[in-house]
C-alpha cells in the first residue's frame, strides 16, 4: 500500500491538530476572508489570528494575499489530496519504466553470468 | 518540506518545490545498470513505459562530457515530439548529468549509481528552475493521445531470449 511520509504531510496534519485552524479551514471552504475577518469569527486577537493563518500557510493548506491594507486568505492551490494525487502520477510512471529496467538489466546479468562461464 | 510516495520499490520524493528525487534499487551492480541507461539499444527498451501511448521513434546518444543526446517519441516523422539535450557529466559507472532542452524552462537531471552489496542504489533527481516549471512537467507521455502500445513487452522478452 502507498505510504505517505514526508514533513510536507507532518506539517499539515500539526495544522490540522488545532480545533481553530481546522475552523478557518472550513470558514474559508465557504469563502475567502481576511485576517480580520477571521479574527472576528473566531473572537481572537489579530496577532493570534495571524500565527494560526501562518501554520496554515506554512503547510500549504492556506494562502495569503495581500492588496491595500488587508491580507485575504483562501484555500491553499494544492490541497492533501491533489498533492498526492500528483505525486502518485509521477511515482507510477517511473515504476513502470523502471521495472521495464528491471527486466533489461536482468539479461544483462544473466549474460554476463554465461559469458564467464 | 517535502512528500514522498512509496511501494516499497520506487520511492518519489517532492525534496523540495521545484526538485523531484526518485529512487530505486536494481539486483544488479552498477556497471549493467549504467550500461542499460548509456546505449541507445538498451535505453529504448525500457524508457518509454508500457502505458506510454507513443512509441520511441529513434534514439540517439553521445554519452561523454559535452555530447548530445536525441530521443523522439511517435508512429512517424510527421508526427513526432524529440527529447533532447546534452550531457553535462558522465562518469562512468556512477554518475549522469544532462540538460533536458526540449523546453524553455526545463530541468537538469541528474542520476547516481551507488553500489550496495553488489546491488545498485539508482538516484535520479530532476531540478526544474521554478516551483511552476515542476507542477507542470510530465514525466513520458501520459498527457498525449492515448494509443496503442504494447510492444515493450514483447522486446523485452525478445531480448531475455536473445542475451
Amino acid at each position: 500500500m502507498v505510504q505517505y511520509a514526508t514533513a510536507r504531510l507532518d506539517a499539515s496534519f500539526a495544522a490540522l491538530s488545532d480545533a481553530t485552524r481546522r475552523g478557518v479551514l472550513e470558514q474559508l471552504g465557504r469563502a475567502d476572508a481576511s485576517i480580520t475577518e477571521l479574527a472576528d469569527t473566531f473572537h481572537m486577537t489579530l496577532t493570534g489570528m495571524k500565527k494560526h493563518v501562518g501554520v496554515l500557510e506554512r503547510a500549504g493548506l492556506v494562502t495569503t494575499e495581500k492588496v491595500g491594507r488587508v491580507r485575504t486568505c483562501r484555500l491553499g492551490r494544492l490541497g492533501l489530496d491533489e498533492e498526492a494525487a500528483w505525486i502518485e502520477g509521477r511515482r507510477r510512471i517511473w515504476n513502470e519504466r523502471f521495472d521495464a529496467l528491471d527486466v533489461v538489466v536482468e539479461a544483462l546479468k544473466r549474460k554476463e553470468q554465461r559469458d564467464g562461464q | 518540506m517535502g512528500n514522498r510516495v512509496s511501494d516499497g520499490r520506487t520511492k518519489v520524493d517532492r525534496r523540495s518545490e521545484r526538485e523531484l528525487v526518485v529512487t530505486r534499487i536494481f539486483d544488479a551492480p552498477p556497471r549493467l545498470v549504467f550500461e542499460a541507461w548509456t546505449k541507445a539499444d538498451l535505453f529504448k527498451l525500457w524508457w518509454a513505459p508500457k502505458s506510454s501511448p507513443v512509441p520511441i521513434l529513434s534514439c540517439e546518444m553521445d554519452v561523454r562530457t559535452g555530447g548530445g543526446y536525441r530521443l523522439v517519441f511517435g508512429h512517424d516523422e510527421a508526427n513526432s515530439m524529440a527529447f533532447f539535450g546534452k550531457y553535462l557529466e558522465v562518469v562512468p559507472p556512477s554518475r549522469l548529468v544532462w540538460t533536458n532542452d526540449e523546453s524553455g524552462d526545463a530541468a537538469v537531471t541528474t542520476v547516481t549509481f551507488e553500489d550496495e552489496d553488489g546491488k545498485t542504489l539508482l538516484t535520479l533527481q530532476e531540478l526544474y528552475p521554478s516551483k511552476e516549471a515542476l507542477d507542470e512537467a510530465f514525466v513520458g507521455m501520459e498527457d498525449t493521445t492515448p494509443e496503442q502500445f504494447g510492444q515493450l513487452d514483447d522486446l523485452l522478452a525478445s531480448l531475455g531470449a536473445k542475451v
